[in-house]
C-alpha cells in the first residue's frame, strides 16, 4: 500500500481543459471518494492515475515514485471499471487469476489466491462459472476479485456501483466499506452520488469543471462547505442561500436581513459591500414565532421520520427540516430561527466562504493538504 | 388515439410467436428459394457422374447409369490409340484404366488438376490470411488510436474497390512482367491481399469498435502491453468478426477468374481458369468440366458450413448484439 499525490495535475484535450491544476494527497491505507457532476473530470483524473490517460501537464507521485508519464502496466495499481470490464472469454477464476498470470505467479500459487480472494468476495461457489450469466452483485465481486488478488499499491474505481439497483447498491456500498477497513487499501473511488461518497470515503474531493472545488472529510465538506457550489451539491435537500447584500467588519456576528438581525459565527476577515448568501442547513431552521425573520409556508414534503417544509421568505424560498407530526397550511405565516453557530456566509459573487469561527478546524485541514 | 389503433402498435413493437400459417409460408419460400439456388449445383454435380455421350444428350437425361469416366479424365491426359494397340495390353490397372480403354483410348499422364487445385487452395488461402492479418491490425489501429486523416485513409482504402478490379487488369499486368511476379503464387497471393484487405479493414474495424475498450485497459493494468492486451483479450473477441472476414476474403480470392486468366498461365495458374480449358478437343467432355468444378466447390463448402454461425452473424454485422 502506499500513498498517492497529485501536483498540479492538467489536462485538456485539445480547447476543452477536463482537469486543471489539481493536487491533493491520499495518505497510506485512506479511502478518497473523487465527487461531481458527469463532466467534472473526476473519472480524467482517476484514469491519469492509473495510467489510461496521459496528462497534459503535472506530476503523479505513487509511493513516492514519479509515474506520471509511466504505462498503466508498469504502475502497481488495480482499477474496477463502472461496467467491471470482466473479459467474457474466461470464467470467474481465469478472469481474477488474469493479472497473476502477466507477474509470471506460478500456478500453484495463482490457484491458492484466487480460491482465498474468493473466498474473501463469498464467491468461491461461482468460481468455474462463465462470467457471461453473473448477477450485478457477482459480476461486482469478480471485478473487485480481479483488483485485489494481486495486493497492489493502490485501487482505483470508476463509479463501479453505477449500474446496480438502489437497493443492492447499498449493500454493496456496506460491503465496499468493510473491504477496506479490512484490507486497507489507498483507495480512490470516483462517484457521483454524495451519499456513497459520504457513507464510504474518509476524503472526499469535490470536483467541478476540473477544479477540486473542497478537499476534506466528509463531515468538512458537509459542515464547512468552501464554496456555494459544494454546500449546494452536497445535502439532499442542498443548503439553503439567503440572498442579501451588505458590508462587514472582521469579528461581526451578526447581518442584517431585511429587517431582522441574523446572529451567526464571527467572521475572520473584512467583508467589502456587496453582495453576500447565508448558508443555512434545512436541518438548522427553525419555526419561532417571536422571531423577526417572517415567512409563508409555501409547501411541504412528508418523508415519515420527518418533513421538508418550504418557506417563502423575502430573500426567496427557504427549505427546513423538521418533525412531522405538525403540519402545516399554505399560506400559513412563520417566523425563522437559524441555528446561529453553525451558518457559513459566502461571497455570492465568486461563490467563496468567507472565513469565520466555524472554518478554524477546516482552514488549518486544508492548509496541510496545499 | 382508439384502443383499437393502440393494440396494433402494441402488437407491431412486441414480440409474438408467429402464428403456424405464417411460419408455414415462410418455410415454402425457403423451401422454394432453396431449390431454386440448388438446382444448378445438383445440376453440375449431376453432370459430373454422367458418361460424356449422356451429358450432351438432347433433351437432357434426368435417369442415367452414373460413371466416374468425368472424374478419371479430370485428373489423366489420354492419348487415342488403335484397337488392336490397346487389345495388345496387360490387363486394365484400375477403373479408370478400364473406362479410358473403352473409348479407345490409354492413360498417357496425370493432367494439371491437381497442381492448379493446390496452387489455388496455396493462393486463396494464403491471401485470406494476409488480408485478414494486415485487416486486424489496421482495423484496430483505426478504430483505438487517433489517427490523423482517419476519416480520409478509410475512404481511401474503401475507394479501392469502387472500380472493378479488372480496369486496373493491364497496368497491374505490365506492372507484374516489370517485377517479375507473373505467373507466380506469391504475386497472385499479393494482388488478392490486396483487393482483400479494403474490405477486411472496414468489416474488422465494425467489429472491432464493438468491443468495448475497458477490456484492454483492464488487461493494461493487469500488467500486460498493449500488444499482450490486443492478443489476449481483443483477438479471443474478435473472432466471429475475423472469421466472417476471412469467408468473404476467401470465397473472392478462390473464385477470382479474370486476374488468374490474365496473369497466370504455367506453373502458378488456379483452378478457375484451368477447369474450362478441361474441355478438351472436340468439346464434349462436359463431365470432366462438371467433375472439376464439384471438387472446386468443395473447400468453400466445407469451410462456409463450418464458419456458418460467424458468417450469418458477419452479414447482419454490428445489428446483433451480444
Amino acid at each position: 500500500m502506499a500513498e498517492i499525490r497529485v501536483e498540479h495535475l492538467r489536462k485538456a484535450f485539445g480547447e476543452f481543459v477536463a482537469v486543471q491544476d489539481s493536487s491533493f494527497t491520499v495518505e497510506d491505507g485512506e479511502f478518497l471518494a473523487l465527487l461531481g457532476p458527469s463532466g467534472c473530470g473526476k473519472t480524467t483524473t482517476l484514469r491519469m492515475i492509473a495510467g489510461l490517460e496521459l496528462p497534459t501537464g503535472g506530476a503523479i507521485r505513487l509511493a513516492g515514485e514519479d509515474v506520471t508519464y509511466k504505462r498503466a502496466s508498469e504502475r502497481d495499481i488495480a482499477f474496477v471499471f463502472q461496467l467491471f470490464a470482466l473479459y467474457p472469454h474466461m470464467n470467474v477464476r481465469k478472469n481474477i487469476g488474469f493479472p497473476l498470470l502477466a507477474q509470471g505467479v506460478p500456478k500453484a500459487e495463482i490457484k491458492a489466491r484466487v480460491e482465498e480472494t474468493a473466498r474473501l468476495l463469498q464467491i468461491d461457489h461461482i468460481l468455474d462459472r462463465p462470467v457471461s450469466g453473473l448477477a450485478g452483485g457477482d459480476r461486482q465481486r469478480v471485478a473487485l476479485g480481479r483488483a485485489i488478488v494481486r495486493r497492489p499499491m493502490c485501487f482505483l474505481m470508476d463509479e463501479p456501483l453505477g449500474t446496480l439497483d438502489a437497493e443492492f447498491r447499498e449493500v454493496m456500498v456496506r460491503e465496499l466499506r468493510e473491504l477496506h477497513n479490512r484490507i486497507h487499501a489507498t483507495t480512490v473511488y470516483v462517484t457521483h452520488d454524495q451519499i456513497e461518497a459520504m457513507a464510504m470515503a474518509d476524503k472526499i474531493a469535490v470536483m467541478n469543471h476540473g477544479v477540486i472545488e473542497q478537499f476534506g472529510t466528509p463531515q468538512e465538506i458537509y459542515d464547512r462547505p468552501a464554496s456555494m457550489y459544494v454546500a449546494d451539491f452536497i445535502g439532499s435537500p442542498p443548503m439553503n442561500f439567503i440572498r442579501f447584500s451588505a458590508g462587514l467588519p472582521k469579528g461581526a456576528r451578526a447581518a442584517h436581513i431585511g429587517t431582522a438581525e441574523v446572529e451567526m459565527p464571527e467572521l475572520r476577515r473584512d467583508v467589502a459591500p456587496g453582495e453576500l448568501a447565508l448558508g443555512v442547513r434545512p436541518e438548522h431552521v427553525r419555526f419561532s414565532d417571536a422571531s423577526p425573520l417572517r415567512g409563508a409556508i409555501y409547501g411541504s414534503e412528508y418523508l415519515g421520520t420527518n418533513q421538508i417544509v418550504t418557506v417563502e421568505i423575502e430573500g426567496g424560498l427557504v427549505r427546513a427540516r423538521l418533525p412531522a407530526e405538525h403540519s402545516y397550511a399554505i399560506g400559513e405565516p412563520v417566523g425563522l430561527t437559524f441555528k446561529s453557530e453553525r451558518l457559513s456566509l459566502f461571497d455570492a459573487g465568486s461563490g467563496r466562504v468567507i472565513p469565520s469561527v466555524l472554518h478554524e478546524g477546516a482552514l488549518r485541514q486544508e492548509a496541510r493538504h496545499g | 388515439m382508439s384502443p383499437a389503433k393502440t393494440t396494433t402498435v402494441n402488437t407491431a413493437h412486441s414480440v409474438v410467436e408467429p402464428s403456424s400459417r405464417s411460419k408455414r409460408i415462410a418455410a415454402t419460400l425457403v423451401i422454394v428459394y432453396a431449390l431454386v439456388t440448388m438446382l444448378p449445383l445438383v445440376w453440375i454435380f449431376l453432370t459430373s457422374i454422367k458418361s460424356p455421350p449422356d451429358s450432351i444428350s438432347y433433351p437432357p437425361k434426368i435417369l442415367f447409369t452414373p460413371s466416374i469416366e468425368g472424374y478419371c479424365n479430370l485428373f489423366t491426359t489420354r492419348t487415342r490409340q488403335t484397337p488392336e494397340y490397346i487389345a495388345s495390353l496387360p490387363a486394365p490397372d484400375g477403373v479408370c484404366d478400364a473406362v479410358t480403354r473403352q473409348r479407345n483410348m490409354v492413360i498417357a499422364g496425370p493432367s494439371n488438376f491437381l497442381p492448379r487445385f493446390t496452387n489455388s487452395l496455396i493462393i486463396a488461402f494464403g491471401s485470406t490470411f494476409l488480408a485478414v492479418g494486415l485487416g486486424t491490425l489496421a482495423a484496430y489501429g483505426f478504430s483505438r488510436f487517433k489517427v490523423p486523416l482517419a476519416d480520409d485513409l478509410l475512404f481511401f482504402i474503401l475507394s479501392t474497390r469502387m472500380m472493378p478490379p479488372i480496369a486496373v487488369a493491364i497496368p497491374i499486368y505490365l506492372m507484374y512482367r516489370q517485377l517479375g511476379l507473373s505467373d507466380t503464387a506469391l504475386g497472385m497471393m499479393l494482388l488478392y491481399t490486396a483487393v482483400n484487405v479494403s474490405l477486411a479493414v472496414w468489416l474488422l474495424k465494425g467489429f472491432i469498435d464493438e468491443i468495448p475498450r475497458e477490456y484492454e485497459e483492464a488487461a493494461m493494468i493487469d500488467g500486460y502491453s498493449r500488444l499482450q492486451a490486443f492478443r489476449k483479450v481483443v483477438l479471443p473477441q474478435a473472432t466471429t468478426g475475423i472469421a466472417a472476414t476471412a469467408i468473404f476474403c476467401l470465397i473472392f480470392a478462390w473464385n477470382e477468374y479474370a486476374f488468374a486468366s490474365l496473369l497466370t498461365s504455367g506453373s502458378a495458374q488456379t483452378a478457375p481458369p484451368f477447369i474450362p480449358t478441361i474441355i478438351g478437343e472436340g468439346g464434349q467432355d462436359w463431365p470432366a468440366v462438371a467433375a472439376g468444378t464439384t471438387i472446386f466447390l468443395v473447400p468453400i463448402l466445407v469451410f462456409t458450413i463450418l464458419l456458418r454461425k460467424q458468417l450469418l452473424r458477419g452479414i447482419t454485422f454490428g445489428a446483433v448484439r451480444k
